[in-house]
């Protein structure tokens, strides 16, 4: 069969940008006031950790914040930082939002990526086996360990894989992304961090493994049943091809779509692997900002991350047209 | 320098050598872990959350003040039993008055930008800095009125009232002492000097990786001799306590302090010979669990009710079930930690549910239908997991006597706002330090005035005693050691008569630190020291 040939879809994206841009201002606005539902602010989360404050100096911090601003301009202030991309400056952190973010941002970004490609691929691998041994041997020990992982909670794992692979075997550091008393450069370093990164993105993968290996696993049998793989079985093609060749192609279409809205729940899942694995990411400074109620930057994270969520799915509607010809881009 | 463990005389190879130390376990496999770091004489300790700034002029949260008191210093030091010693300043003098100290001032003392520090950086830090952005200056420093600077080094300050409690509030980690050339005339609270410190201790600060680490290296212009030992402090940001506690066994870390792993963990650590588990290093901090009252609460307001609840705590058992005997029972709140101010003397209520029922009996509360006379909502912060224990403990030791305990758990800030905002609890359970003086830490939460809604960590309880406010007021510009003293023998037994606040226990928190090194207690201030003195053994 000849690939269908057509035009760039101009005016999919264009539709899709504009929804995506009024998407992230009613994320915005909507994060604006729940958060501003958590009791207690940001003067109060910094006097609580100082251990001791005066009113003055309370005062001093809310206006700093600009927390002595009715609610409604400080929501106008902040969106129209937001329009200006001038996320503005963190009296909590001492530093500029964007300098805070965007320096968090490669390492959550790395352990995400690591962490999907992880999941993707051993749900491919595993779910194509078990599907293909299907109520053999294979396929329980891989449905019996999936299910076991699915039902596991990601941060005890973590903590037993700290347990295990570092503290007891030593193959792995326990946390942190690269051993801050080498001083490593160069390749020396990118080796490092690759080390450091192995225990994190396994931890952060396990429950989505788990999920795409079921998927893969149940789309696989679906389409192992139709008759164009007996067709193909019968013309003599080896089943491994088969496998992956002809019936994955079809199967995959659900995993690509449930990894697309997935993304978002990596970003959530990063809090808590970053926190056991102390990974220098987005994730926990998200974390840190809630519990010190820095609401100007765990808005603008939120932000950034519904962002991040949006073009994901942008990206997984345009992978759709690439893998299957026969959707249509509207 | 420090040299490491291996020996010439030794025909074991290090990496052999290395792996039957048990802080080399993991790191024998690759060239990881603490092999490359004793070479060159770098150590690497945590510290617990993040700090959010490097400079504790401005804010004075734990983890700051551990890295700003690396890196600048303050008038004074002091040794175990909280007496000052020498540190920016050689000498000092109290006038017989009470109202002045004049400070004599170190020679040859340079600011990590090679400027030489001078009594007009302690003026501009005391007047400029610290009295109008330091969270407490405002109110320990309260009764300076001036600092003369009649040369480069004497510093007078001039007092409205005797201060005694002052010369307990000048370290380098509370009072720090600014390069007045780096912030005059600036944007004080944005200065860039904040993240990146300008001092005039041992290290220097380098680099601060957000989320990961912050790198201190050796100050070579240091005027302490032979001071610092090491080439480098890395400042690790290890988020979660049994993460922190992974990180020791693998020998990731060298040291870490104010309880960094949890508390059913210590013991293991105090077994192994790998590890050095040292219990001092909180005395100038001395923070106390007390289970303030709220006697807004018609069924609190009667003191009988609160001597009850006095005798139903086992606080015996709680020592092991909640401590895992990491703590110290109070007898009231100063802690025999404090000798100067402490005194057995004062009405005390040991535990006797029997008595505790008698008393709630004679107040008028029959038990209902399921056993209970009335409840109480407990809100304690979301700090460690000992809290968490703790409710659970009183809420059983209650029930005996038929108080139905109801547990609230609440991040800080929305525990703050319903403790100290709105008033809107019966019992609450937190941290406070008393610091070295009574004055600056618990004269807040037994004083009327000091009372004062949307303020933290303050009165709360709605105490009001004329008798209290009078001995607090004498106490605190009482120029008199002796008379001070028997002011405070005074407040603790009306404070154990009265019971706004009930005292649990100084609870102790361990600094643990690799077999192979030294002085990393070197003083009451624990991890907070200057650390000039902190180096590897061998």
């Amino acid at each position: 069969m000849k690939p269908i040939r057509r035009r760039f879809p101009w005016a999919f994206l264009a539709k899709r940008v504009a929804y995506g841009a009024l998407a992230m201002l009613v994320i915005a606005i909507i994060n604006f006031f729940l958060l501003k539902l958590a009791p207690g602010d940001a003067a109060e989360a910094l006097a609580g950790q100082a251990g001791t404050a005066d009113p003055v100096y309370i005062a001093q911090l809310r206006a700093q914040f600009g927390l002595d601003q009715p609610l409604l301009s400080q929501l106008w202030a902040f969106v129209v930082r937001l329009a200006t991309l001038d996320l503005g400056y963190s009296y909590v952190f001492n530093e500029r939002v964007s300098v805070l973010i965007f320096s968090r941002m490669p390492a959550t970004l790395m352990l995400m990526g690591a962490a999907i490609v992880i999941a993707v691929i051993g749900g491919i691998v595993f779910g194509v086996t078990a599907a293909r041994y299907a109520n053999r041997w294979p396929d329980r020990v891989i449905s019996f360990v999936a299910l076991l992982l699915y039902g596991t909670p990601p941060y005890w794992i973590g903590l037993m894989m700290i347990l295990i692979f570092a503290v007891t075997l030593g193959w792995t550091p326990t946390s942190g992304m690269e051993n801050v008393l080498a001083f490593n450069t160069g390749w020396d370093r990118v080796v490092d961090i690759a080390h450091h990164l192995i225990l994190p993105a396994l931890a952060q993968s396990i429950f989505y493994l788990a999920i795409y290996i079921r998927l893969v696993r149940a789309g696989m049998l679906e389409v192992l049943s139709l008759d164009f793989i007996r067709v193909a079985r019968a013309k003599g093609i080896s089943e491994r091809r088969l496998s992956y060749r002809h019936a994955l192609r079809n199967a995959v279409l659900p995993l690509v779509t449930v990894v697309g809205t997935n993304v978002g729940n990596f970003l959530g899942g990063a809090v808590l692997t970053e926190t056991v694995f102390s990974w220098p990411g987005v994730g926990r400074l998200m974390f840190d900002a809630m519990f010190q109620r820095d609401l100007n930057l765990l808005l603008s994270i939120l932000v950034l991350s519904s962002f991040f969520v949006i073009v994901a799915n942008l990206v997984v509607d345009l992978l759709y047209a690439i893998i299957n010809p026969t959707v249509e881009l509207k | 320098m420090t040299k490491t463990p291996t020996s010439s005389t030794f025909a074991m190879s290090r990496r052999a050598l290395l792996l039957a130390s048990g802080a080399g376990l993991a790191a024998s496999v690759l060239p990881f872990g603490p092999l490359k770091a004793q070479q060159s004489g770098t150590l690497a300790m945590c510290v617990t959350p993040e700090p959010n700034a490097m400079c504790a002029a401005f804010n004075t949260a734990s983890p700051v003040t551990v890295v700003s008191g690396k890196m600048l210093e303050g008038l004074l030091s002091y040794d175990f039993d909280v007496s000052p010693t020498p540190a920016l300043a050689t000498a000092w003098e109290v006038a017989e008055d009470g109202l002045s100290i004049t400070f004599t001032l170190r020679e040859g003392v340079m600011w990590h930008d090679g400027q030489p520090f001078t009594s007009a950086d302690v003026q501009y830090s005391i007047m400029e800095i610290l009295k109008q952005h330091h969270p407490r200056g405002r109110s320990t420093l309260a009764s300076v009125t001036a600092v003369e600077t009649p040369d480069a080094h004497t510093a007078i300050l001039r007092l409205s009232q005797p201060a005694p409690a002052l010369m307990y509030a000048l370290s380098g980690w509370e009072s720090p002492m600014l390069p007045k050339h780096v912030y005059e005339g600036t944007d004080v609270l944005q200065n860039p000097a904040n993240n990146a410190p300008v001092g005039t201790g041992p290290f220097v600060f380098q680099t601060w990786e957000r989320g990961s680490h912050i790198i201190l290296t050796a100050n070579p212009n240091y005027w302490g001799e032979g001071e610092p030992k090491l080439e480098r402090l890395v400042i690790r940001i290890i988020t979660d306590p049994s993460a922190r506690a992974a990180a020791l066994d693998a020998g990731e870390l060298h040291l870490a302090g104010d309880g960094p792993i949890p508390v059913n963990q210590v013991q293991r650590f105090m077994d192994s010979p790998d590890f050095q588990v040292d219990t001092r290093g909180t005395e100038m901090n001395n923070s106390l669990d007390m289970i303030h009252t709220n006697l807004r609460n018609e069924h609190l307001a009667k003191l009988e009710v609160r001597q009850a609840l006095m005798h139903a705590m086992n606080r015996e058992a709680m020592l092991s079930v909640v401590y895992y005997g990491l703590a110290e029972l109070l007898t009231g709140p100063i802690p025999e930690t404090l000798p100067n101010f402490y005194t057995a003397d004062v009405p005390s209520y040991d535990y006797n549910p029997d008595r505790a029922n008698e008393l709630l009996d004679a107040a008028g509360y029959a038990r209902g239908a399921d056993g209970m006379r009335f409840s109480l909502r407990l809100i304690a912060p979301t700090v460690g997991d000992t809290y968490d224990r703790m409710g659970q403990f009183l809420k059983q030791n209650f029930r005996d006597v038929g108080v139905d305990l109801e547990l609230i758990s609440a991040d800080i800030p929305t525990f703050i706002r319903s403790v100290f905002g709105e008033y809107d609890y019966d019992l609450t359970l937190y941290p406070g330090s008393v610091t070295a003086d009574p004055t600056i830490g618990l004269q807040r939460f037994w004083w009327s005035k000091a009372a004062s809604q949307g303020t933290p960590f303050v009165n709360s309880t709605g105490y009001e005693s004329a008798e209290m406010d009078q001995i607090l007021e004498e106490a605190s510009v009482e120029p008199d050691p002796e008379a001070r003293r028997d002011l405070f023998v005074r407040f603790q037994q009306l404070a154990m008569t009265d019971l706004p606040i009930l005292p649990v226990a100084r609870p102790i928190y361990v600094t643990i630190a690799a077999a192979n090194v030294e002085n990393f207690v070197p003083g009451p201030d624990g991890i907070r020291a200057p650390y000039g003195s902190l180096a590897f053994t061998g």
